[in-house]
């Protein structure tokens, strides 16, 4: 039921309600409200009841396993989410001078730091962008400005492998950019003879992930970075699969000059629901003019203060009003410190040992994997293609199944270039025993899929909502409530018993 | 089992072209490609007078698993686009080779690029 629909005339939280009604006597009359807004009334108890309700229909990482690959979605210790909340940072204000932030300040250059060590990138960090999104634009931007800078301006494409993360031939297109699709070959690596083709005076740069969406490592990465730059390009970084190398190998080792970290991903800040999001990137020596500003610079007496255009008069400038999400910031400051060094290079170990686990055991149940001949990283890849052939039970119906086991479903049909294909990212968060239990759930689905497909294909039956039409939700979308339209009837309708 | 016209020519890339008693090529995307992507939710096509290179993207057909770009078989200038899909996208999975047509163009060379039906099968079949 929505909460409109529980809304009665009259109906409020008084309380809390003003005596009097508003002072709008200054407000010239053109610009007052004739009517009310037609906002839900209710109790205060009703809305809590009615958000509580809701959250206990959400599938979560509080409640349940959530192998979505390619989103790293592990479990955020708590303790990051209360230091964060230390009135001290909670209530410094945006705009209050430095001299006043030293602490937070402090954390923010320990966090560019960190982030520098951990990803190589010897040109330093900037933690500005907001979202993953924006900490591309920023990167891509920096090229852009690089290649301007030195006059260099024939360079008007950039390569993106066809294994991407679709992010990337959006964020280049964003910057002006053509994009170049360039094959992977059937190992999962780059094609190498397709990227030679490719590259040339007009290539501004690439986009990589490494590992890559197909869950395994690029083994000619060093060989590709030689090319690219031998071609006059540079090699940008989509840090999405972090995890899996965090501690172990460095993209700023493997030649990469720019590169954009999902915070939320590998640093336990909040993952998805609108974020708020950050999105660092970090540099090779030769982008460091470029970067956006402010960034944190100690100085000798140990001071901390921003660095802003005066300092950095290249810059590709301020992509926030002040310095990306300062609270989100502090939670990944927060993970770090606690992790330390040696943490870092076991979340790669366990994120990598779980991902191959899984894998060995979901084969040995009879699973197909996309690419068997190679070790996993953080993630793997089960194609059900086969499956579909013979029992006509999809990825989407597995997944949907899943959902009755309570767990929640792996990303599916993505990337795009496997078929009826599960992306399954356990993370280093999960015991051994949930592991198993996961195996389990699917080796079950495997066997009504081939005894009773129809079971699996009417999934799922025992959640608030039966499966959704998909094609008309995206044909026809029209989440807004109006009044008296009726609007939100269907759904009740459609719900299960 | 895709059905493939024997009377039209066909694109590595799923796309298929039939030339018209007026010399212009009508393209689609063919029954393999569209059983691939599923039900399609939104069709973007070029705007008539558009000068296309020959494999470059050209459209966008999109489903609730993917979007996907359709490349141009051959170039050319087009000359009609199908106005039903704005509405209609479903046209191109229940009539991939009638009513859900993408677009006309007035062809800058000739299709010898491109395969017969028997060999866009016999490709399809590899790929499965």
């Amino acid at each position: 039921m929505l909460i409109f629909e529980r809304s009665r005339p009259g109906r409020g939280a008084t309380a809390q309600a003003p005596q009097s009604p508003a002072e709008v006597s200054s407000l010239p009359e053109r610009f007052r409200r004739s009517s009310r807004v037609p906002l839900p009334e209710l109790s205060e108890l009703d809305v809590v009841r009615h958000y509580t309700r809701l959250s206990q229909k959400n599938f979560s990482i509080d409640t349940q396993f959530y192998p979505l690959g390619s989103c790293t979605m592990k479990y955020n210790p708590r303790a990051c989410n209360s230091l964060a909340m230390l009135p001290g940072f909670l209530n410094r204000h945006p705009l209050a001078p430095a001299s006043h932030s030293q602490g937070f300040l402090a954390c923010m250059y320990e966090l560019q730091e960190m982030l520098t060590d951990v990803t190589g990138m010897k040109g330093g960090v900037s933690l500005t962008p907001m979202a993953g999104a924006q900490g591309e634009f920023a990167g891509v931007a920096m090229i852009r400005a690089y290649h301007d800078a030195r006059k260099d301006t024939a360079r008007t494409e950039i390569l993106v492998p066809d294994a991407a993360h679709g992010t990337n031939p959006a964020t280049a297109t964003m910057c002006g950019y053509t994009v170049r699709e360039i094959p992977t070959d059937d190992s999962g690596d780059v094609d190498m003879a397709a990227l030679e083709e490719a590259l040339g005076p007009h290539t501004a740069g690439i986009m990589l992930t490494n590992p890559s969406t197909l869950g395994v490592f690029e083994r000619r990465i060093k060989e590709i970075a030689d090319r690219v730059h031998k071609a006059g390009g540079l090699l940008y970084y989509d840090g999405a699969n972090l995890n899996a190398i965090l501690g172990k190998v460095r993209p700023g080792d493997m030649g990469f000059d720019v590169i954009h970290m999902n915070l939320h991903k590998t640093f336990s800040t909040p993952h998805g629901g609108g974020g708020p999001g950050a999105g660092a990137v970090g540099v090779s020596e030769r982008l460091r003019p470029f970067m956006p500003i402010p960034v944190v610079a100690r100085e000798d007496g140990g001071r901390y203060r921003w660095l802003t255009e005066k300092d950095l008069p290249q810059s590709i400038g301020r992509l926030s009003a002040f310095a990306g999400n300062a609270g989100v910031l502090l939670r990944a400051y927060v993970y770090m410190r606690m992790l330390g060094r040696a943490g870092m290079s076991r979340v790669a170990d366990f994120s990598t040992l779980n991902a191959n686990y899984v894998m060995a055991r979901l084969r040995e149940k009879g699973f197909e994997l996309a690419f068997p001949e190679r070790r996993a990283t953080h993630e793997f890849i089960v194609t059900l293609k086969r499956l579909a052939k013979e029992t006509e039970v999809t990825a989407m119906d597995v997944a949907k199944r899943l959902l009755d086991y309570d767990f929640h479903a792996p990303t599916t049909y993505f990337p795009l270039l496997v078929p009826e294909c599960l992306l399954i990212e356990p993370t280093e968060t999960e015991s051994k025993e949930t592991l198993d239990a996961f195996v389990d759930a699917m080796a079950q689905i495997l066997e009504e899929a081939r005894t009773s497909p129809d079971k699996v294909k009417g999934a799922p039956y025992t959640q608030p909502n039966r499966r959704f039409d998909e094609v008309r939700a995206a044909r026809e979308l029209d989440v807004a409530w109006r009044p008296g339209t009726g609007v939100g009837e269907e759904a009740r309708e459609g719900r299960a018993g | 089992m895709s059905d493939t016209p024997a009377n039209l020519r066909y694109a590595k890339s799923h796309e298929w072209v039939r030339t018209e008693s007026d010399g212009t090529v009508t393209v689609g995307i063919t029954d393999h490609a569209q059983e691939l992507l599923g039900d399609l939710v939104f069709v973007e096509t070029p705007e008539v007078g558009a000068g296309l290179e020959p494999g470059g993207a050209c459209a966008v057909v999109e489903s609730v698993k993917a979007a996907s770009d359709v490349y141009a078989p051959v170039g050319g200038e087009v000359v009609a686009v199908n106005e039903q899909l704005a509405d209609s996208p479903e046209l191109v999975n229940s009539d991939p080779y009638g009513e859900g047509w993408l677009f006309r163009l007035k062809p800058a060379g000739d299709l010898g690029g491109l395969m017969d039906a028997d060999a866009y099968q016999a490709m399809v079949d590899e790929e499965s």
